[in-house]
């Protein structure tokens, strides 16, 4: 699975520009798929179709965006300010290196600052990109760059850029090779778009697909670091079961479903409460005339850092969950 | 002189109170549209049908509403107390001439006159809890005679253009976005599209994007394009930052915004056609802000948008000022952009 994580998290994708992304997913998914589709906004729709009578249908999102960086000022002497693309913390910039979609490389400096226990805001970081003037500067107002950072697996524990969320679309494809061939309910895997400035994308998605059931696949946050927020969540003890975050509570029928099914099939699981942020399931729960809605978390280090660390065993326990809950009967 | 400017500009039209607006609107679109309707949040949809060429459906969408003020009471002293409707400063209101409910009673925002303030007083800035607005009425039967709580106010600012050797400008309030409403009627007297066009004269954008929201539903358009003004900010200034957009260097193009990342399709259409075409353009700083792009795209299954404005200095004040040749060229860039939008730019 380390060379499919591989090609995601090094693909180019910030919120808004998720094309490179999904030309690297679709072939990998097609072979699996009845129809496959691209929605206006850019959603990537993956339908297999059910083999019974009045099947449920069931939306799974993973997004395909990363955060990022888009130029806002190109400075005479060719520097260039920047704003953020999705949730950016000021304190990952520094020394760091951002990649703009034409290849051009940049490396991120900061205005001079006297009291080095501060971090400047992040109006106060420039990208140098080599570049001597405006006119030389390969990079115009409005253009995109993600942070550039490697892959690298380590045992275990796998490190890069964008784990949030190539590795929920790693479980997604890896879920739908794995499918039976027939299944029991009507599947769309959405890969989704602007996740990290809205949960656009998925929003979109839901209101065409109107599942009854919905699963979001993204990382969580844990408590497994020193000094950590208090959460019960460890890399490498599972796949996390969602109950709640801030913006969804699950469907209990559905946290208690995705239970049952983990300890059936003797998958390692936790339970997983998160204080802040939120996936796909946000808007699908909300979309039409509402739907049962879920998470299943991958649990993840440092995330919206360049260096989003999980590990292989939680990446796998996920697969087997998600193939466990969609190939069996859905009652809730 | 632009009338269609200067008409549109002195009309009031305060967030959820567009009747005025949208009537004169009506009158100026009649005789270039097949159809028009209203819908029960007040957006105005007018079709302009196509030659047929193209099975396109393409809504264009320009705000109506501007920003103003609302009488929550009517004090004992005959003084109006008042909220404001849609984002500002305090330090724009004071001092400023309003007019009053349905009947346009003239009224001032009243400020304490410099002889009798404080010198502590010079440096602060006023709240707006603590102004009023002065009708001039004794006292508060006076002043119920001609208000009631819940009658909309709005400022008073004769159009007026000016010929600098800069270029041409025109100063004005609410170009924010009767701009993007005169530039949409120039786009319905004008030849036929391939496609439909479906006008979108929209309510509410000020308080939350809230018109655009249903009419985007409700006409559901292959793809759309928002008419606006944005903020300029291009002063003079001792450091090298952005001026956001700055006068008299073409239309703006947005990338993204607090609420929206463009569809980079039409984005690059856009710029496609302004080079085309030669027509000078800008793209406008992406970060914050929000226009109807916002509840556009994502209504009903997701419609791809773009957004052109004109660049106004001192938006969200009584008093704005636009350069009348950005004006002119975002008519001409909407206009090429839209005859050369085919099915295979938003279809996928």
């Amino acid at each position: 699975m380390n060379d499919l994580i591989r090609s995601l998290v090094e693909a180019f994708g910030p919120s808004g520009f998720e094309d490179a992304v999904r030309d690297l997913i679709r072939p990998l998914v097609e072979p699996h798929a009845d129809e496959v589709s691209v929605d206006a906004m850019g959603n990537l729709i993956v339908r297999k179709r059910a083999a019974g009578e009045n099947p449920l249908k069931v939306m799974i999102a993973a997004h395909m965006d990363e955060i990022g960086v888009m130029a806002t000022h190109v400075t005479a002497e060719g520097f260039l300010r920047f704003t953020n693309i999705g949730g950016v913390g000021p304190h990952t910039l520094l020394g760091g290196r951002v990649r703009f979609a034409d290849g051009t490389l940049g490396v991120i400096g900061a205005d001079r600052n006297d009291d080095r226990s501060a971090i400047h805001p992040l109006s106060k970081h420039f990208i140098d990109v080599g570049a001597t003037s405006r006119d030389d500067c390969p990079v115009r107002v409005g253009d995109a760059a993600h942070f550039e950072r490697p892959f690298v697996a380590q045992g275990h524990r796998l490190t890069a850029k964008s784990m949030d969320d190539r590795i929920g679309c790693v479980v997604a494809i890896e879920a739908l090779r794995r499918l039976p061939a027939t299944v029991p309910h009507d599947l769309y895997f959405v890969f989704s778009v602007q996740e990290e400035v809205g949960t656009r994308g998925a929003e979109a998605a839901a209101n065409r697909i109107l599942p009854d059931v919905g699963i979001a696949l993204d990382v969580t946050l844990t408590g497994d670091v020193p000094e950590a927020r208090s959460m019960s969540v460890r890399l490498g003890d599972g796949p996390a079961i969602k109950v709640r975050d801030s913006g969804m509570i699950a469907h209990t029928g559905l946290v208690r479903l995705m239970r049952q099914r983990a300890e059936e099939a003797g998958i390692t699981h936790q339970m997983e409460v998160l204080d802040g942020g939120s996936t796909d399931a946000r808007p699908m729960q909300v979309a039409g005339p509402g739907c049962a809605a879920g998470c299943i978390s991958i649990p993840c280090r440092y995330v919206h850092t360049p260096s989003e660390t999980v590990d292989a065993r939680d990446v796998e326990g996920a697969v087997q969950l998600l193939v466990a809950v969609l190939s069996n009967p859905i009652e809730l | 002189m632009n009338e269609l400017l200067r008409q549109l500009t002195e009309a009031t039209g305060v967030s959820g109170a567009e009747k005025e607006v949208r009537l004169l609107i009506r009158d100026l679109i009649a005789d270039h549209v097949d159809e028009w309707s209203v819908d029960t949040m007040g957006n105005l949809l007018a079709t302009r049908r196509g030659t047929g060429e193209s099975d396109l459906r393409v809504m264009v969408d320009a705000h109506m509403d501007e920003v103003g003020l609302l009488v929550v009471e009517i004090e004992g002293n005959g003084m109006l107390k008042f909220v404001t409707v849609g984002g500002f400063d305090d330090r724009a209101l004071l001092g400023k001439v309003v007019q009053v409910g349905p009947q346009k009673v003239t009224g001032v925002i009243g400020a304490r006159a410099v002889h009798l303030l404080k010198s502590n007083e010079y440096s602060k800035v006023v709240k707006r809890d603590a102004m009023r607005i002065d009708i001039g009425a004794k006292n508060k039967d006076a002043a119920a005679g001609k208000v009631k709580v819940g009658d909309y106010a709005a400022f008073v600012t004769p159009y007026e253009e000016s010929s600098a050797p800069g270029g041409r400008t025109a100063i004005g309030k609410a170009f924010d976005n009767r701009a993007g409403c005169a530039a949409l009627i120039e786009l319905l007297r004008g030849e036929r599209y391939p496609f439909d066009l479906v006008a979108a004269f929209t309510v509410q954008e000020e308080v939350g994007l809230r018109g655009a929201e249903v009419a985007a539903y409700r006409v559901r358009p292959d793809a759309a394009l928002v008419l606006e003004c944005t903020p300029a900010f291009d002063l003079p200034n001792e450091k090298d930052v952005s001026p956001n957009v700055a006068l008299g260097q073409g239309p703006s193009i947005y990338v993204m915004d607090a609420r929206t990342m463009q569809d980079p399709r039409l984005v690059a259409h856009l710029t496609r056609t302004a080079d085309a075409h030669a027509i000078p353009y800008q793209i406008r700083q992406p970060g914050g802000g929000g226009t109807n792009t916002g509840a556009i795209q994502r209504a009903a299954a997701g419609i791809p948008v773009a957004t052109i404005a004109v660049p106004g200095r001192y938006a969200h004040t009584p008093t704005l000022m636009i350069s009348l040749d950005d004006y002119d060229n975002v008519v001409r860039l909407a206009d090429a952009a839209l005859r050369g939008l085919t099915a295979d730019i938003v279809r996928r």
